[in-house]
């Protein structure tokens, strides 16, 4: 008899979910399975409302990474509007998006993650958070913690408001970024950047003792997909759109409008996350990864010295094309490390206190897609407009859905390794959580939901009897 | 003109007769809410907000359509007008598709902040959530009949004030709302100026200016009573 166990709620990640771990009649392992239980049906309700509009209503799918879908609704409105926008209000933007990347990885890191990692995956429970954190380590909780401000800093020196800024809009931007605030982010940088460096440096020092997570967390050769600069640099919000498969070999570059052509959205009988896989391979077999892992994999160069210098060694200790998904937290860290770079450069730059921000046009074309790297991967906004600009057709292909075959995979060769028959302990629920958690998905974004997400792990027998659940 | 004195809100007050209790009560600093209201056109007692209770009679009367009389004993905020203001307020929201965070007049709207300072912290209807049309024909401005609550502001002051009479109402109860022309889309009412008058008067984010994100859109609804005032004024040719 075949047995199910089933995890539900997950915790410590953003969203609500459930893993069912399906056992054969011998009680071993046969598949993971991860189901998102949420449904939000904003590709729905969008439909008819002016398209000006999507920045800010895209922007409530989610309030970890709104700026993400301001982006990439932003840019789909650009296009619709047929125009190039301000040299200066791209580079706000783009310096909005480090900030984005800088908070949102921050958080995933240390107030989601790092307690697994500097406490222990056999801690208890009640202390294995971002308090247990403070408790143990001070000085890392308030360094993550000031990281992610700084981020959030950036977002509202440019938005007005951390979360939810209706700042970036089709055209351009709204309003630029006062003298005192971009002085005032300038003082903070050197801090970010010192954080993470430190963050980086504990980080390798416990890569040695993780040998066997980098092995069973994730380790699989697939596909990746990211943007990457047209000159080979590590890119967040423009440049093309690339797929290579496990060696490195770039498969396509695709034309971000023509993206449909190269990936197709599966429908999961048992999720209400989509499945999106490149069509030429089909599915399952199409399944790529997206995300920080993939932008390092893709990219030649991060294109700022500390993080370049940090790319060279971590593709020393990952083997070149990076297979295990525990190396998404590494990734992490050099993103950061290579946003703080940036957020320098670019406050440095006297072009980024221009007052043109925005071009005006009325509707020019009835179809655009938008593409832009949220923290967690790729972002996909695609619009139909008719001619008075009002939504016909909105398709979102958000970076947690392009993990989802990968996430499955990840918690299957976690599951296999740990699971021993018909009860699942909780330093074993915590490991498979921790696989989930690497990818640091973003279950809002995904089913386009709220809240936080707890978690529920069922056990399933071969006949479909649930022999054990656990559950936070 | 004579004058009478009436009581609102245990406040002795002179009043010229034949003026409003709304006036009056604003002239003397006593703040009674309104939404269909607009200085510079005629009343339409529609939005019932500014009902005040005058004793001795038992009806609840409209403020902005009641004339101040000799001997007046007015109540603007007794706790059943309180509770009659909230449950308006209510409705409104309950009837059409309010949602502050992505309008495009959060921060400027008059619905919103009544909402906040009547104390309506809730909703205790079902949300009807009709599917209402947007329409943005016009090149310059648009209409999301979602976020109209028919307080005729528009269709007075574009009769009144502009002349053009485009706007008005079509239908009946819950199925009303404003048209322009013969129920044309905006972008073919001949009749309109492209004044963008009702837009400055709309006390939402019904009516707002095309190209407009969230919380874009300011409206200057002062400059509405300014034209009336300096026209009767003949404040142009002076």
């Amino acid at each position: 008899m075949s047995t199910r166990i089933v995890i539900d709620p997950v915790t410590r990640i953003e969203g609500h979910a459930k893993i069912s771990i399906f056992l054969d009649e011998a009680d071993q392992v046969k598949e993971a399975r991860f189901h998102v239980v949420e449904f939000r049906g904003f590709e729905r309700f969008c439909v008819g409302r002016p398209f000006t509009e999507m920045a800010g209503l895209s922007a409530r799918v989610c309030g970890i990474c709104p700026v993400s879908h301001i982006l990439a609704s932003s840019k789909t409105g650009d296009r619709l509007l047929a125009v190039t926008i301000p040299p200066a209000a791209e580079k706000l933007r783009r310096l909005m998006n480090l900030g984005q990347i800088t908070q949102s990885h921050a958080l995933s890191f240390f107030h989601l993650s790092a307690p697994d990692f500097l406490l222990g995956w056999e801690s208890s429970p009640a202390t294995r958070n971002v308090f247990g954190l403070i408790a143990a380590n001070k000085e890392v909780a308030r360094g993550g913690i000031r990281l992610r401000q700084f981020g959030q800093e950036i977002i509202e020196a440019l938005g007005g408001r951390k979360i939810h800024p209706a700042w970036s809009v089709p055209g351009g931007v709204r309003e630029p970024l006062p003298t005192e605030r971009r002085d005032y982010l300038l003082s903070r940088v050197d801090e970010a950047r010192t954080t993470t460096q430190q963050a980086i440096s504990a980080f390798k020092d416990l890569l040695d003792r993780f040998s066997e997570e980098i092995e069973v967390f994730g380790k699989f050769p697939s596909l990746f997909l990211s943007l990457v600069g047209r000159d080979g640099e590590w890119e967040h919000y423009d440049g093309i759109l690339r797929m290579i498969d496990a060696e490195g070999n770039t498969l396509v570059d695709i034309d971000p409008q023509r993206y449909f052509d190269y990936l197709g959205e599966h429908i999961e009988h048992d999720s209400f996350l989509k499945s999106p896989y490149y069509k030429p391979l089909g599915y399952p077999q199409g399944a790529y990864r997206v995300g920080p892992l993939a932008r390092l994999n893709i990219c030649q160069r991060m294109g700022t010295p500390l993080a370049d210098a940090e790319l060279v060694e971590y593709r020393q200790r990952g083997g070149g094309i990076v297979h295990s998904s525990f190396f998404f937290h590494y990734a992490r860290l050099i993103e950061i490390l290579c946003a703080t770079e940036r957020i320098k450069r670019l406050l440095e730059d006297p072009d980024l206190m221009s007052n043109r921000l925005r071009a005006q046009a009325s509707i020019n074309n009835l179809e655009a897609v938008g593409v832009s790297e949220a923290p967690r991967g790729t972002l996909f906004h695609h619009y139909c407009v008719d001619e008075n600009g009002l939504l016909t057709r909105v398709n979102m292909i958000i970076a947690t859905g392009q993990n989802a075959l990968p996430m499955n995979s990840t918690i299957t060769q976690i599951a296999r390794r740990y699971v021993q028959g018909r009860t699942i302990p909780e330093p074993i629920l915590n490991r498979i959580e921790a696989g989930i958690r690497a990818f640091d998905p973003c279950l809002s974004c995904s089913t386009h939901a709220a809240g936080q997400m707890p978690l529920l792990v069922q056990l399933i027998a071969a006949d479909g009897q649930v022999v054990d659940e656990a559950r936070r | 003109m004579s004058v009478v004195t009436l009581t609102i809100d245990e406040k002795i007050v002179s009043a010229q007769e034949g003026q409003t209790l709304l006036d009056v009560a604003r002239e003397n600093a006593i703040d009674i809410p309104t939404l269909c209201h607009l200085d510079g056109v005629s009343e339409a007692a529609a939005c019932r907000l500014c009902l005040v209770e005058v004793v001795g009679t038992s009806r609840l009367l409209p403020a902005c359509v009641t004339r101040a009389a000799e001997g007046m004993v007015v109540h603007t905020t007794t706790p059943k007008l309180v509770e009659y203001r909230r449950m308006i307020l209510e409705l409104f929201f309950t009837e059409r598709n309010h949602v502050c965070s992505v309008c495009v007049a959060n921060s400027a709207c008059e619905l919103q902040a009544l909402a906040a300072s009547q104390g309506m912290i809730h909703v205790r209807l079902d949300y009807l959530h009709p599917h209402l049309p947007v329409d943005t024909s016009h090149q310059q401005f648009g209409i999301d009949h979602n976020r109209c609550i028919l307080c005729t502001r528009c269709v007075r002051a574009c009769d009144e004030i502009e002349g053009a009479h485009t706007w008005d109402v079509a239908g009946r109860g819950i199925h009303s709302r404003v048209i322009t022309d013969l129920a044309q889309p905006w972008g073919e009412a001949t009749s309109c100026t492209s004044c963008g008058k009702c837009v400055q008067a709309c006390p939402t984010g019904a009516l707002f200016r095309q190209g407009s994100t969230v919380a874009e859109m300011q409206k200057d609804r002062e400059q509405l009573a300014f034209l009336v005032r300096a026209r009767k004024e003949k404040q142009w040719i002076s």
